[in-house]
């Protein structure tokens, strides 16, 4: 006890000497407290999600219509032969078991899912050989409960369908991308545990409103890329050793050129030291091995709450297109990542042992350790809380943030499914299917497969339900044409709008 | 893989009957070139998807060309012109062809002379143009966009396809489809449906043929070396009917051309060029299966239901050329003005 009291008396005897050695030089350190709240965080992608009333949505569900039929496919059947009597709605349950295939998916609302038993997935085995394993074109698609590996290209590819939910996969050693949605509107992509993807193992591509969230993503080149993208949502995602943990990108070159309102939030991004194995040429095969985060030329990006250690190179990287050296450049794409936002994160252990790439830029900073947070650019509209947490290069003209948290958004997904991306900005939808579809059959006054467009107009006159109720179940009339097929997959108002028109064409 | 339903983007269109209709008569019409030799049809030949069957053009006085003529397909969708994308409105485009001395050999005010003199055309022009006694130029350019933007093609098999008919392709077609759209062979990324083409420019690092200079492509109007080497997307609807192919007219047939993408990264690429290939160029190692699949499928994208008729009679008097080609006579004076 005696000897614990004279510790701590020669402590303060030793402090006070120091105070009294020092008294005429140090400010005091002033800790600043927050004396009013600061604002709400505000975007483009949230003002949409709260415009659509989003307040009263359960977070980040969205359920893809169902008509009740189902379809059950088991061991040694196929999968796709199941798409292919499958009608718009319908749900697909896989059984336990091993599929060899490319599933194709080109209709609305299907849900393909897998049914797990005694802990034993549904198998999509590629065997090296096979391209992509699910494809997919329709709105409204499900895929979950599936065990994929070794394809080619892509685990679940996806072109331009709206409303989708890739959910519970499990991606192994899968080709170029494990998950990659491209060109599509309100869509999730949560629960799916993916590693060994020589590109980028979830890879949000041109989309909107897209939550990447409960992921678990590791030994893959990039972990999570959004890229060309709007309103994206990442969080809760657990993203280790892979070449680059999180990535937000403009890519140039692309026909969408922007990228924008990128949340980040929440994940633990640990130690991604993982070699690059990437295919050389392709974009991610420039990013430095051990980057946490690298957000290159995306706008608006929040990044919140993060645990990021352990990345070898540097915690976050914001950058230009100058570490793009394997695209070519393109005047349309705005090559600065403006309006960067660095909330509260925290962060250790980053830019131990930096990559060539990396120790070169620190090298013109006249530093040889890696940072937690590096802006090659040195953006003059980002800002930050409590900078002095990092070691930082690059942010000396960041302001402090005017909000300190993105809970008002709770997801950027949207409350109701969005329309079926419709794009004819100008041809009304009775046009578009009558020359889509029916004028590949039907000319105005000659005969091509089907009678003249002319010949159907005498025929209904006034009454465009006819034709609508025809179209969607026909039965042969005349025996010098063949049987028209069926229009059933169109939905009946988009019949009725096509006969419509249809009376009313001339010429 | 979506369809006419994606991401069709806005065309150029508001043009009345009598302007489509007047262009038409432009279109085919060889009085628009200097010695009345050659028409807009010479080089975009309906019955040849509005090429021309040749790797690369031939114009005026037998003047070879350096590039091969595009489709003129929906070409109202596309927001570039030329391959090197060096033109930004339709209008704009047509005076590259009417005044290149390899091409129409015209110039602006023999045009007008010629067209002014003739009764039928300021008839037809006053009509398609109310308000306007004389032709004027702009009215020339306008007319024969009005034309070209009528040449719609989204009605092939593959559209049925994508509509939901899922009948109107065999097989061996979905197969070509699905390997199209596979990101192994990465077709779709550049030659995104429902136009196949994205609009974009891409370095993929094609051959020219044999004696022929490097062509450095967009590098030269963007002035991005970057871009060397880089030709705009061609679409690939009615591909089939537009061989050979390639900016140059390299590949004899589609075979050949989807041969090249598996070929391997760079393969190409002339010794001492440094290209910046585009990223999706690499080693897909598709299958002689895969390839043949893969022109399986393009074949489905044909589609020429909407093509015009050729006028029986010119205003002017001549007679149409563009079933006669010119001979190439090989000049070459080192001016490059083509397309």
């Amino acid at each position: 006890m005696n000897k614990l009291v004279a510790a701590v008396g020669a402590v303060v005897l030793l402090a006070g000497g120091y105070y009294l050695g020092n008294s005429n030089t140090p400010e005091p350190t002033v800790i600043k407290v927050p004396e009013a709240p600061k604002a709400a965080f505000s975007s483009g992608g949230a003002d949409e999600v709260a415009a659509a009333g989003a307040a009263n949505v359960a977070i980040r569900s969205l359920a893809t219509p169902a008509s009740g039929e189902l379809i059950v496919v088991k061991d040694g059947e196929s999968i796709q032969d199941a798409v292919k009597a499958a009608s718009p709605g319908a749900t697909i349950k896989v059984m336990p078991g091993t599929y060899k295939e490319t599933v194709y998916v080109d209709k609305d609302n299907i849900t393909l899912s897998g049914v797990i038993e005694d802990g034993q997935y549904p198998v999509m085995d590629g065997e090296g050989v096979l391209n992509d394993a699910v494809l997919y074109s329709g709105n409204g698609f499900t895929v979950e409960n599936l065990y994929i590996t070794r394809y080619k290209g892509n685990g679940v590819m996806g072109q331009a369908g709206n409303n989708f939910i890739i959910r519970n996969n499990f991606i192994i050693d899968t080709g170029v991308y494990g998950i990659f949605p491209q060109l599509g509107k309100n869509g999730l992509v949560s629960h799916n545990v993916i590693s060994g993807i020589e590109d980028a193992a979830i890879y949000v591509g041109m989309s909107d409103n897209i939550d990447v969230v409960y992921n678990q993503v590791f030994e893959s080149v990039a972990g999570i890329e959004i890229e060309n993208s709007r309103s994206a949502l990442v969080e809760a995602n657990y993203v280790y050793n892979n070449t680059g943990g999180i990535l937000a990108f403009i890519t140039p070159g692309l026909p969408i050129k922007d990228c924008s309102d990128v949340i980040i939030r929440n994940n633990f991004v640990v130690g991604n030291n993982h070699e690059n194995f990437a295919i050389p040429g392709s974009l991610v095969s420039n990013i430095p091995e051990g980057t946490g985060m690298l957000i290159m030329a995306c706008d608006d990006v929040v990044v919140e709450n993060n645990i990021i250690t352990g990345n070898d190179s540097v915690g976050i990287l914001f950058t230009d297109f100058s570490l793009a050296t394997s695209a070519a450049l393109d005047p349309d794409s705005e090559p600065n990542p403006n309006r960067p936002k660095i909330l509260n994160n925290l962060m250790l252990d980053n830019g131990k042992n930096p990559t060539k790439l990396v120790q070169a830029f620190l090298a013109t900073k006249l530093e040889t350790e890696g940072q937690d947070i590096v802006d090659t650019v040195g953006m003059d509209d980002g800002c930050i809380l409590e900078p002095t947490r990092y070691r930082t290069i690059g942010l000396e003209k960041y302001t402090e943030c005017e909000f300190d948290s993105t809970s008002n958004v709770l997801t950027y997904m949207l409350p109701e499914p969005v329309a079926p991306r419709a794009d004819d900005p100008n041809m009304d939808e009775g046009k578009l299917v009558y020359y889509g579809i029916c004028a590949g059959c039907h000319a105005y006054s000659s005969r091509m497969i089907g009678p003249p467009t002319q010949i159907v107009q005498a025929l209904y006159m006034d009454n465009p339900e006819g034709i609508a109720a025809f179209a969607a179940n026909p039965m042969k009339k005349r025996d010098d044409y063949p049987e028209m097929p069926p229009q059933s997959h169109l939905d009946e108002e988009t019949l009725l709008k096509a006969a419509e028109f249809m009376l009313k064409l001339k010429n | 893989m979506g369809g006419p339903t994606t991401g069709l983007p806005e065309w150029r269109d508001g043009f009345t009957p009598q302007q489509t209709d007047l262009g038409r008569y432009l279109f085919f019409d060889p009085v628009l070139s200097r010695d009345g030799s050659v028409s807009c049809a010479t080089c975009h030949h309906p019955d040849k998807g509005f090429a021309d069957g040749r790797a690369v053009s031939v114009g005026i006085d037998g003047h070879t060309v350096t590039r091969s003529a595009p489709t003129l397909w929906n070409v109202g969708f596309l927001k570039t012109l030329f391959w090197d994308a060096r033109s930004t409105t339709l209008e704009d485009q047509a005076t590259g062809p009417l005044y290149s001395s390899h091409e129409m050999g015209n110039n602006p005010q023999q045009l007008l002379e010629t067209l002014n003199a003739i009764p039928l055309y300021r008839k037809l022009f006053a009509e398609a143009f109310p308000g306007d006694d004389e032709i004027v130029l702009d009215e020339i350019y306008s007319a024969l966009t009005a034309f070209q933007v009528s040449l719609v093609s989204l009605n092939s098999r593959y559209d049925q396809y994508a509509h939901g008919y899922h009948e109107a392709l065999t097989e061996p077609e979905i197969e070509g489809m699905n390997i199209f759209r596979s990101f192994v062979a990465r077709c779709a990324e550049c030659h995104t449906p429902p136009l196949f083409t994205n609009g974009q420019i891409a370095v993929i690092g094609t051959p020219e043929p044999e004696g022929m200079a490097f062509d450095p492509g967009a590098q030269v109007p963007m002035n991005e070396p970057t871009q060397r080497g880089g030709f705009k997307i061609p679409t690939l609807r009615n591909i089939e009917l537009t061989a050979p192919y390639m900016h140059s007219g390299r590949f004899e047939t589609l075979r050949e051309t989807v041969a090249f993408y598996t070929g391997g990264r760079g393969h190409a690429v002339p010794e001492g060029e440094e290209l910046v290939l585009h990223w999706h160029i690499w080693e897909p190692n598709l299958t002689n299966d895969e390839l043949d699949r893969l022109v399986d499928f393009m074949k489905t994208l044909t589609d020429d239901s909407f093509k015009p008729k050729t006028p029986e009679r010119l205003p002017s008097g001549l007679a149409l050329v563009h079933d006669n080609p010119p001979l190439a006579r090989g000049h070459d004076d080192g001016e490059k003005t083509d397309e």
